[in-house]
């Protein structure tokens, strides 16, 4: 690869991070705190791009002509490098959803060890809670903080069997470590809930458990007062 | 969902200046004729013309997910890729030769276990440690001792260290299981391979050398090394991808009542998912149908062995060596997770 298309190649890869972190896409692959991480790393790499570009360029002004941008041997698989620019230029694949979260056991496993469950305010009504903590809550802690609050949870929805679930996928370090929180709904159900579609709910502590058909881990429910249908947020994941 | 088919329809008018290529492995150029910045030109038109079948072949659900996998693994990495190559580039233009003599103790079998507890100091995952440990090499450093720190650094750092902690609130025994099997089996490797190891195995990439100055030496090793070992952890990503999305979690439950083949079958696994180090303790404090003498040979091994890292090896250090290298570092970490396991957990 000549040192010109090295250039572009650093170019698109930079600049396909930096638009990423501009566009806030970059939430649908990653945490919220790797912001910072690609952002430098995008600058970094236009940069050098930039720098390799200009080299290129003086090689061409001089009078001597030997070093006119071909690579010796320059490394070919740095084509491959193509691939993740069209994955996040073109494709721009959607965050994980319920295809996913349909195949992949219940996480609520990593929560088994967690000692505290600090009491949930009493001013507000209903109170948001993340999935993962709801299900923590309701399994290991048998729902005793949960009593007497009513709950507001918001996810997509997915199918188990034909019975709705909600779910939201939990992220440790990026998309490829996504796993599902599932929560089982009770009550009056609208109809014609679609698989993917963002709710927000509002219900009650359910001692009634499930298990995931996948790994066999817990699955609380939620005794559903009200569903409503929510635009997708900007962060999928928890 | 955020988005529907038409995702980058604003693309011409974004923050990048040239139109993007298209996603067939790009022809190579020959030897005379098609150069290779007449073949980036002739894949930006292609790519540019090929958009709307794109965009229809990736609307399965099935590969949106794989799409989404191995974007979000190579978005997660490039940060410390570049971190690395950075650390790596600097070694190589501004670090004297004579430095590492100096600071390295001499005798192999002792600089080993140095190289392993500096391996602390790197707060980075996996990606950026090879890069660093190849700059190690051609500055002079024994392989022994470039190897452990290669493979201590994203086990032990104190970045891994506080993950593992918040991942297993109330068991400080799996901490110190997870620092000291790494530690053991990383020193172990580097022993072996004072005592086995044969430097032909090694091809290292070429650099050139450059008399425009330090500062040039170190753009250029930048560009090069990222280049290269991008290359690699791109053929990683796609793989680890594609287990991730194709290997139904379904298959892990009955092997997780078994003892052996449940931590037989979590050392594969981390083989296969290659998570960053940083985060893999969360994923195991997951998989709760398994022991924890499984769950620390999954912390202990990812960091050791993954197709990703193998890829970038291969692309460091050579072919030769990572055939050898890869499968002698599942074995040892391996053996290291059982033994402190049946010891501590």
């Amino acid at each position: 690869m000549r040192r010109d298309a090295q250039a572009i190649v650093l170019l698109l890869v930079g600049g396909g991070l930096i638009r990423l972190a501009w566009t806030g896409d970059y939430l649908n692959y990653v945490k919220p705190y790797a912001l910072w991480l690609i952002l430098p790393a995008g600058v970094i790499l236009v940069a050098v791009a930039a720098i390799t570009a200009w080299s290129v360029w003086r090689a061409k002004e001089g009078a001597d002509e030997h070093d006119d941008g071909h690579g010796h041997g320059e490394p070919k698989v740095a084509w491959l490098l193509l691939v993740p620019v069209v994955g996040m230029l073109l494709v721009a694949p959607d965050a994980l959803g319920s295809y996913e979260a349909e195949r992949t056991g219940s996480a609520i496993g990593a929560e088994e060890g967690r000692s505290s469950y600090p009491e949930l305010p009493d001013g507000e009504d209903p109170v948001p809670l993340p999935l993962l903590d709801y299900a923590a809550r309701a399994i290991f802690d048998e729902g005793r903080s949960l009593e007497g609050h009513r709950i507001e949870l918001r996810g997509f929805i997915l199918y188990s069997g034909d019975e709705p679930q909600l779910a939201r996928m939990v992220v440790s370090c990026c998309a490829a470590d996504a796993r599902p929180v599932k929560i089982g709904l009770e009550g009056a159900l609208p109809a014609g809930l679609e698989p993917d579609q963002w709710v927000e709910i509002i219900g009650v502590y359910s001692p009634r458990q499930g298990r995931d058909e996948i790994n066999g881990a817990l699955v609380p429910y939620i005794e559903v007062e009200s569903i409503t249908g929510i635009a997708t947020p900007d962060n999928e994941y928890q | 969902m955020a988005h529907n088919g038409t995702v980058s329809a604003d693309l011409a008018s974004t923050d990048t200046p040239a139109p993007p290529p298209s996603p067939t492995p790009p022809p190579r150029p020959p030897r005379r004729g098609l150069t290779s910045i007449e073949a980036l030109a002739l894949l930006l038109v292609f790519g540019l013309t090929a958009r709307p079948g794109l965009t229809e072949l990736f609307a399965a659900p099935l590969a949106q997910a794989w799409a989404a996998r191995f974007v979000a693994v190579c978005v997660q990495a490039f940060p410390f890729l570049v971190l690395g190559v950075a650390l790596s580039a600097a070694i190589a233009a501004f670090v004297p030769a004579d430095f590492f003599h100096k600071a390295v103790p001499k005798r192999t079998a002792l600089a080993v276990p140095v190289a392993g507890v500096a391996g602390a100091v790197l707060p980075g995952c996996e990606c950026a440690s090879v890069p660093v440990a190849g700059a190690l090499v051609r500055r002079g450093v024994a392989p022994a001792a470039a190897f452990t720190f290669m493979l201590a650094s994203p086990a032990i750092n104190p970045i891994v260290v506080v993950s593992t902690i918040v991942a297993f609130p109330g068991d400080p025994r799996m901490v110190v299981a997870r620092v000291a099997a790494s530690l053991a089996a990383a020193v172990s490797i580097g022993w072996l391979w004072a005592r086995l190891g044969k430097t032909e195995w090694l091809r290292l990439p070429e650099h050139r050398h450059h008399e425009d100055g330090r500062w040039a030496a170190f753009w250029a090793a930048l560009r090069h090394d990222f280049l290269h070992a991008g290359g690699y952890l791109v053929i990683g990503a796609a793989i680890a991808a594609s287990l991730n999305t194709l290997v139904p979690e379904t298959w892990l439950a009955p092997i997780a009542e078994d003892p052996v083949l449940g931590v037989l079958a979590l050392a594969v696994l981390a083989v296969l998912v290659s998570i960053c180090s940083e985060s893999d303790a969360f994923v195991a404090a997951s998989l709760t149908q398994f022991s924890p003498t499984a769950k620390l040979a999954f912390m202990v091994v990812g960091p050791f062995v993954d197709v990703k890292l193998a890829a970038m090896q291969a692309g460091t250090f050579g072919r030769r060596f990572a055939i050898r290298f890869a499968p002698t570092a599942f074995v040892v970490a391996v053996v290291a997770s059982v033994l402190m396991g049946v010891l501590l957990l």
